[in-house]
């Protein structure tokens, strides 16, 4: 009876792989700080005050920590933005995870919150930043509590706030969360919110808010997975960090695997040795496609990064390579789906999200991807004409202008077009509602035309429908 | 004008004191009057305006842009079924279609008796296990139409749909409102302290020192 529920965060799997951010898991209380500090809780914390400020930044800069919340900046670059002598300096430690496919902070925060005050206390004595906040979704109850109850003991235990372990070193972490939104994720729209603002991206430059941030000061914003690695990192060192993963990519990350495979799952991963097919088809992974069917598309990085087939399965997972073939790793969230899925839904349901999430700042984003999912949704209800093939492709042009980064298809003879797509926009969000609409157009084409023909029997409109979006 | 009871009035400025700018507490005070009465009511607003150090409509304008913040009363329990592509998947929309004969709303809307408000949202971050639904935010994963029956059946008797509760999870649904249920404290004697921006002179001490200690 009711059993479904589950209190821990399930879904995580043990692929026998390292375990760099993933090692407490096996453990039920692993969120607890007895369980933190008898599995080496605290010991990066320790070396990295045993170091000087600036020789932890090194530390991570050498360690080639990539962020893990989509555009997979290095983290020891990015520190390095913050300009020299302006103060106070702050942290603003992004769990907003809301991408479509995406799951993997909910668990970190749920099951390890520890390892990632942590962290966060790792970064801010590198940098000097006097004041963290710990943003979390707002629809995430239980890692809010989790968070709650693990600052209050870290307080107590003195690993936050006043002089940490007797040093110098003094930072309170803030537990803060959000309402539901999902462009609050995009760091500056982020800042915007813990302001106490509507939650919209500010114009840019400046590029990163470690130039202009929180309150107009020089702002770190990382992932919760991108923190939860300093802790490994300062305890075991850069060089052994590196031993993991590729030469551009070390370590490991946190890929949700959801949609039509055997065994869907959140699996630690080491970039670059691994592949998709790896992944997909592996017995320690998601053992294949699910019974009787085979694969037909999948997203190898969340909601906004262009698609996949067949042809990519021996791509590995690694940012460099995904990107040059012409979608990107974004945020570790990989959608498989099976011959059985309908294209256009899939791609209509996408850009749903898009066109609800529009913060509505810019026109060719709030407009255009309302007009998108008004065209996608005729066309699936049989009202489709001939033209909106084109119209579709037409909308997304003035959002995101010039040839949409796409995957090659060798078959048909197009050429791959490298991430990222080119906008007219504020933020990513608008061309992002793109990434469906090519990607399933340039490959099942023939998909939107059956379902379009069979909408000829409707009298079309005395309205003429134009580019850009008139008429309707 | 007051909306807060004592006990939150109090919490109110807790909050507030842990940020260097008052109106950073929106959100939190947002949430906390959800908290109090369910929704967020005008009364509320005003409060949370003289708290923050703005106006009412300034909040009003913050609290619309997020759709977890209700401005008519909605059910005690707020149910969430998730229809993002990993959840349409594997049955997501046939979920909901159900959750609405079941509960006799479309999504969007509150159940006659006042106790479920519907709605279909986008990816919860559970989408390894979908098809997933949450209750008053707290989530059922791998969802079936009968597992979705029993949760609201156990609701409806009055029992608590969460058997399994964990340390940290004590098995009670709380009401529409509630949220993390464990409350953050800064202990004074441990505070580092907070201060205005424009109050910051120079790094921070432990930065100082070793930068003096290079010179
Ligand atoms: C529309 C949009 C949504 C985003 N959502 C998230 C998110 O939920 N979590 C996250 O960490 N980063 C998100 N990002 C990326 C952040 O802007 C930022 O790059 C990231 O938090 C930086 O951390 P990292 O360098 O550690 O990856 C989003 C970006 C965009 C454009
Ligand atoms: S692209 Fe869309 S989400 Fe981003 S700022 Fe413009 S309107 Fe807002
Ligand atoms: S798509 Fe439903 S939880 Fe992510």
């Amino acid at each position: 009876m009711g059993s479904s529920y589950v209190p821990h965060a399930a879904g995580y799997v043990d692929n026998g792989g390292p375990k760099l951010v993933t090692s407490r898991f096996g453990y039920e209380d692993s969120h607890t700080l007895a369980r933190f500090e008898a599995t080496g809780g605290y010991v990066g914390l320790k070396a990295a005050l045993a170091k000087r400020p600036a020789d932890v930044h090194g530390e991570v800069r050498e360690a080639t920590l990539l962020g893990r919340g989509g555009a997979g900046f290095p983290a020891g670059v990015k520190w390095g933005f913050c300009p020299e002598g302006v103060w106070p300096r702050y942290l603003v430690v992004n769990g907003d995870e809301s991408e479509p496919g995406t799951y993997k902070d909910r668990l970190l925060m749920e099951r390890d919150p520890h390892q990632l005050i942590e962290g966060s206390l790792i970064a801010c004595y590198a940098l000097g930043l006097s004041q963290c906040f710990l943003y979390v979704r707002g629809e995430m109850a239980l890692a809010q509590e989790r968070i709650a109850t693990a600052l209050n003991e870290a307080y107590a235990a003195g690993y936050v706030g006043r002089e940490i372990l007797g040093s110098d070193f003094s930072v309170d972490i803030v537990l803060h969360w959000g309402a539901g939104a999902y462009i609050v994720g995009e760091e500056t729209a982020l800042i915007e919110s813990l302001e106490g603002n509507r939650g919209m991206p500010r114009l840019k430059p400046p590029y990163f808010p470690a130039a202009i941030g929180l309150y107009g000061k020089p702002t770190i914003v990382n992932n919760v997975e991108t923190l939860a690695n300093l802790p490994w990192i300062l305890e075991h060192g850069a060089a052994a960090y590196r031993r993991y993963g590729s030469e551009s990519s070390p370590g490991t990350r946190m890929f949700a695997v959801s949609g039509h495979v055997k065994r869907p799952g959140v699996y630690e991963v080491e970039q670059g040795v691994t592949t998709f097919r790896d992944l997909f088809y592996g017995e320690d992974f998601c053992q294949g496609i699910r019974e009787g069917h085979e694969l037909k598309m999948f997203i190898p990085g969340g909601g906004s990064a262009p698609w996949f087939f067949e042809e990519h399965l021996d791509v590995p997972l690694e940012a460099a390579d995904v990107g040059a073939a012409g979608s990107m790793l974004g945020s570790g969230a990989i959608i498989v789906m099976d011959d059985s899925t309908d294209a256009v839904k899939a791609c209509h349901r996408l850009v749903r999200f898009f066109a609800r999430e529009s913060c509505g700042k810019c026109s060719p984003c709030r407009e255009g991807t309302g007009w998108e999912e008004k065209i996608l949704q005729r066309i699936l209800d049989g009202h489709g004409r001939p033209s909106d093939i084109d119209l579709l492709l037409d909308v997304g042009d003035n959002i995101s202008p010039g040839p949409y980064p796409v995957a090659a298809h060798t078959a048909e003879g197009l050429e791959v077009v490298p991430f990222p797509p080119r906008q007219t926009t504020i933020c990513p969000l608008g061309p992002s509602s793109v990434a469906p609409i090519v990607s399933t157009i340039r490959r099942f084409r023939h998909e939107f035309e059956a379902k379009i023909t069979r909408g000829d029997t409707i009298p079309v409109s005395a309205a003429p429908v134009t580019a850009g979006g008139a008429g309707s | 004008m007051t909306f807060f009871n004592s006990d939150n009035e109090r919490l109110a400025r807790e909050v507030i004191s842990r940020y260097p700018r008052a109106r950073s507490a929106a959100i939190p005070l947002l949430h906390l009057a959800q908290e109090q009465e369910g929704w967020v009511t005008p009364a509320a607003m005003v409060q949370i305006a003289e708290l923050t150090g703005s106006t009412p409509a300034e909040v009003l304008g913050t609290a619309s842009f997020y759709e977890m913040f209700k401005f008519h009363p909605v059910g005690k329990y707020v149910v969430n079924v998730c229809t993002n592509v990993s959840c349409q998947l594997l049955g997501g929309e046939e979920l909901l279609e159900h959750a609405e004969a079941s509960l006799g709303v479309r999504a969007g809307g509150t159940s006659q008796d006042g106790l479920f408000t519907l709605e279909d949202v986008e990816c919860v971050a559970a989408c390894t296990e979908a098809p997933c639904f949450t209750v008053n935010y707290r989530y059922f994963h791998r969802a079936t139409t009968g597992s979705f029956d029993e949760v609201v059946a156990d609701i409806r008797a009055g029992r608590s749909p969460i058997h399994h509760g964990a340390a940290g999870d004590d098995g009670e649904l709380p009401e529409h409102g509630t949220l993390g249920r464990v409350r953050q404290h800064i202990p004074d004697d441990r505070r580092a302290g907070v201060e205005a921006p424009e109050d910051v002179v120079g790094a921070p001490l432990w930065l100082a020192a070793d930068r003096a200690g290079e010179g």
